[in-house]
């Protein structure tokens, strides 16, 4: 009975080691198509491009309005109590360039983006139009894969520097246009207190972090993926899992190397 | 790139397969045969469902290494290229997959072109054209501005079969070309691989258990049973073959070698009462 | 070929878009525009008690912000903390005897250094220590000394 359970965690392990060595792998193999794709064949990035980032962004606006919004109500409410609702713009600010715009905007991307890329691919794969490209020569990898991942690197800070730009307007909106809020205040209060290199560069930097990350995680398990509808399903919900968690984890990581410091 | 034994009649065998072992370690597919085909023929290797049929084809094309044997093509080690090597040699290999395979994001004129465009500097023009001459061959010039989507089953190997004889391949290797097509449609498929063959001085390597579709338009078959060649002939001498695994697959038999039932102990075993073995 | 060229505007809206969002959040809303680069030159300070001054605070003139903490650390020699702060190249006309002091914005804000022009002729320039200094306002000692006087009386 016991026995059981050790050799079942004994063998999750393995498994877990194994496909981590494979994702490893599989990213270096797609890491050394990017030259000859950047190089020779852009208009396949840029249609990757419109399908990752550009197809991502109504839903990255909306939400980011929304929760520009929401803060700024909430805050605004709260400070006020304290006769500080001057600090309504470094308070919306830093929060949304330092942990909201980056987060939410990945969370989302792996939503929107990721679960797609997983689902495309394996999907080519169960109807054996990767082992198609294969036999004529083409290798998937560098055809499929690399323009989606270097896609999704070159969205998501993009589309996070939007969700936290879109987000602080959102956020103006509602604790100066709705609730009478200093204008002056929030604008050079905000500009006081975040400072480009510390905040808003390491905003990009974890944006960019979170998009290899969540791309990577996305590509690989389609190209993973069991050949099966079944496979291609479980493969898609554990993209946006593991993505999520990725994101999650890495967030806290790195704001504990970058302001801690 | 290893020089092989000089035979009478070596010259003409585009593929050679020796010794052929491949397998897992509770389940052998293959246990060591030898393949030859011919060039210019219509080969055909047929064999029941999970006789690794299309295993045989991915190790043809290099996309899987057998553990032991050689597979020659056309005098190249599979085996042993390096990935280049490997690349070049494929794209003197067509392939048809069961559904085709065409790529979902492309049309049909796209699909086409795909090889043309990723393997050759042609300009435009000239592939417009090439792409236009291999669809009418197909007879499905008319349709190439449709999606894969918008295909039937019939039209998208149709489609396929253009695509792979794009780059001008010597061989076509066909992976289960009639499955799930009507009997019109078959008739298309058959006709376009006899002449496809004839016209283009093809090899064709036909893996399908269709026996009827088979015996008609191949030069030599073979038969695949438990990892090993139980039968090879014309369509004929494998018609008259009388050994029991031939005759049995040939000619639809329920039982005989390949048995009908699983592996299972007796009837009356399973079906008496045992006493009930409390679990741990 | 014209859902390729609707393909291409759209990606290059979208990436139009992405750095625009970029430069708005570096220029209007960062300090980037108060500190344009990296441009500027540095003075000591020397405290008594510096409070809640961290690296990265402020540096105000008539409140007006014109550079940032770059360094706190604590002298030995002579028992004090010593300030270094960074200000930026346009505002390099501060008398030698401008006076540095710690500030409080509004009652329960963060802390920065605030200069106070001199009347000198020559100005403070890269790596001048500026002496008249004022330090933090630090409410426990303050409410120390006012019990201290009152229980004196």
């Amino acid at each position: 009975m016991l026995r059981q359970q050790v050799q079942g965690l004994g063998r999750w392990f393995i498994n877990t080691v194994q496909r981590l060595g494979r994702g490893n792998l599989f990213f270096l193999r797609v890491i050394r198509g990017f030259p000859a794709l950047i190089f020779r064949q852009p208009g396949l990035l840029i249609s990757q491009l419109h399908i990752v980032g550009v197809l991502s962004l109504l839903i990255i606006v909306v939400s980011s309005v929304n929760v520009g919004m929401v803060l700024g109500l909430q805050m605004y409410n709260t400070l006020v109590d304290f006769g500080a609702e001057s600090s309504l713009g470094p308070a919306v600010g830093l929060s949304l360039v330092r942990e909201l715009g980056p987060v939410m905007a990945a969370l989302l991307f792996a939503g929107r983006a990721g679960s797609a890329l997983t689902a495309e691919i394996g999907l080519m794969k169960a109807t054996e139009q990767l082992d198609g490209m294969e036999m004529m020569a083409v290798d998937p990898v560098r055809r499929i894969v690399a323009p989606r991942l270097l896609a999704g690197i070159i969205s998501l800070p993009l589309l996070a520097a939007i969700f936290s730009a879109v987000g602080i307007f959102g956020a103006y909106f509602v604790g100066v246009g709705m609730l009478g809020g200093d204008a002056g205040a929030f604008w050079s209060q905000m500009q006081a207190k975040i400072d480009w290199h510390d905040d808003i560069i390491n905003g990009i930097i974890k944006s960019v972090v979170f998009g290899i990350v969540v791309t990577w995680i996305a590509v690989f398990e389609g190209y993973d993926a069991v050949p099966t509808a079944e496979g291609v399903s479980r493969a898609t919900t554990r993209a946006v899992v593991n993505g999520s968690l990725a994101i999650l984890a890495l967030d806290f990581l790195l704001t504990a190397i970058m302001f801690n410091g | 790139m290893t020089s092989l034994t000089t035979q009478q009649g070596e010259k003409d065998r585009l593929v050679e397969i020796r010794k052929l072992v491949f397998g897992y370690a509770e389940r052998k597919i293959f246990s060591g045969f030898d393949i030859d085909i011919r060039r210019g023929q219509v080969t055909a290797i047929m064999g029941p469902s999970g006789t690794g049929k299309t295993t045989l084809l991915r190790m043809i094309g290099g996309q899987l290494a057998p553990q032991s044997g050689q597979v020659i093509v056309d005098g190249l080690d599979v085996v042993k290229l390096s990935r280049k090597e490997l690349y070049k040699l494929r794209r003197r290999i067509g392939m048809l997959f069961q559904n085709g395979a065409l790529f979902t994001g492309l049309n049909v004129y796209d699909n086409v072109a795909f090889p043309l465009r990723e393997h050759t500097q042609l300009p435009e023009t000239m592939i417009r054209d090439i792409v236009l001459i291999k669809l009418e061959a197909v007879g499905l010039r008319g349709g190439h501005a449709l999606m894969p989507n918008e295909l039937s089953g019939g039209m998208a190997r149709r489609v396929a079969l253009a695509r792979a004889i794009a780059l001008d391949p010597m061989v076509i290797m066909y992976d289960e070309p009639f499955t799930g097509l009507d009997p019109i449609t078959v008739g298309v498929v058959m006709q376009l691989i006899r002449k496809l063959n004839d016209a283009l001085g093809l090899t064709s390597i036909i893996i399908s258990h269709d026996v009827q579709e088979i015996c008609a338009i191949s030069d030599y078959l073979y038969l695949l049973s438990n990892g090993r060649v139980v039968g090879q002939g014309t369509p004929a001498e494998m018609q008259a073959n009388e050994s029991p695994a031939v005759y049995q697959f040939m000619h639809g038999q329920p039982d005989g070698p390949v048995p009908f039932h699983y592996p299972a102990p007796a009837l009356v075993d399973d079906l008496l009462p045992k006493p009930t073995v409390a679990k741990c | 070929m014209n859902r390729k060229g609707a393909i291409e505007i759209a990606v290059g809206i979208f990436v139009m878009l992405g750095l625009a969002s970029l430069f708005v959040l570096a220029l209007k809303m960062s300090n980037f525009g108060v500190l344009a680069g990296n441009n500027g030159y540095t003075l000591t300070a020397r405290f008594e008690d510096i409070g809640g001054l961290k690296v990265q605070s402020p540096v105000n003139a008539g409140g007006v912000r014109i550079g940032r903490v770059t360094r706190i650390r604590y002298d030995q020699e002579s028992y004090q903390a010593e300030v270094t702060l960074f200000i930026n190249d346009q505002y390099n006309r501060f008398p030698l005897d401008s006076s540095a002091g710690i500030f409080t914005s509004g009652l329960l804000g963060e802390q920065y250094v605030g200069l106070e022009p001199g009347a000198e002729e020559d100005f403070l320039k890269e790596g001048d220590t500026i002496t008249l200094t004022q330090s933090a306002f630090v409410m426990e000692r303050v409410l120390g000394q006012l019990l201290y006087s009152k229980a004196a009386e």
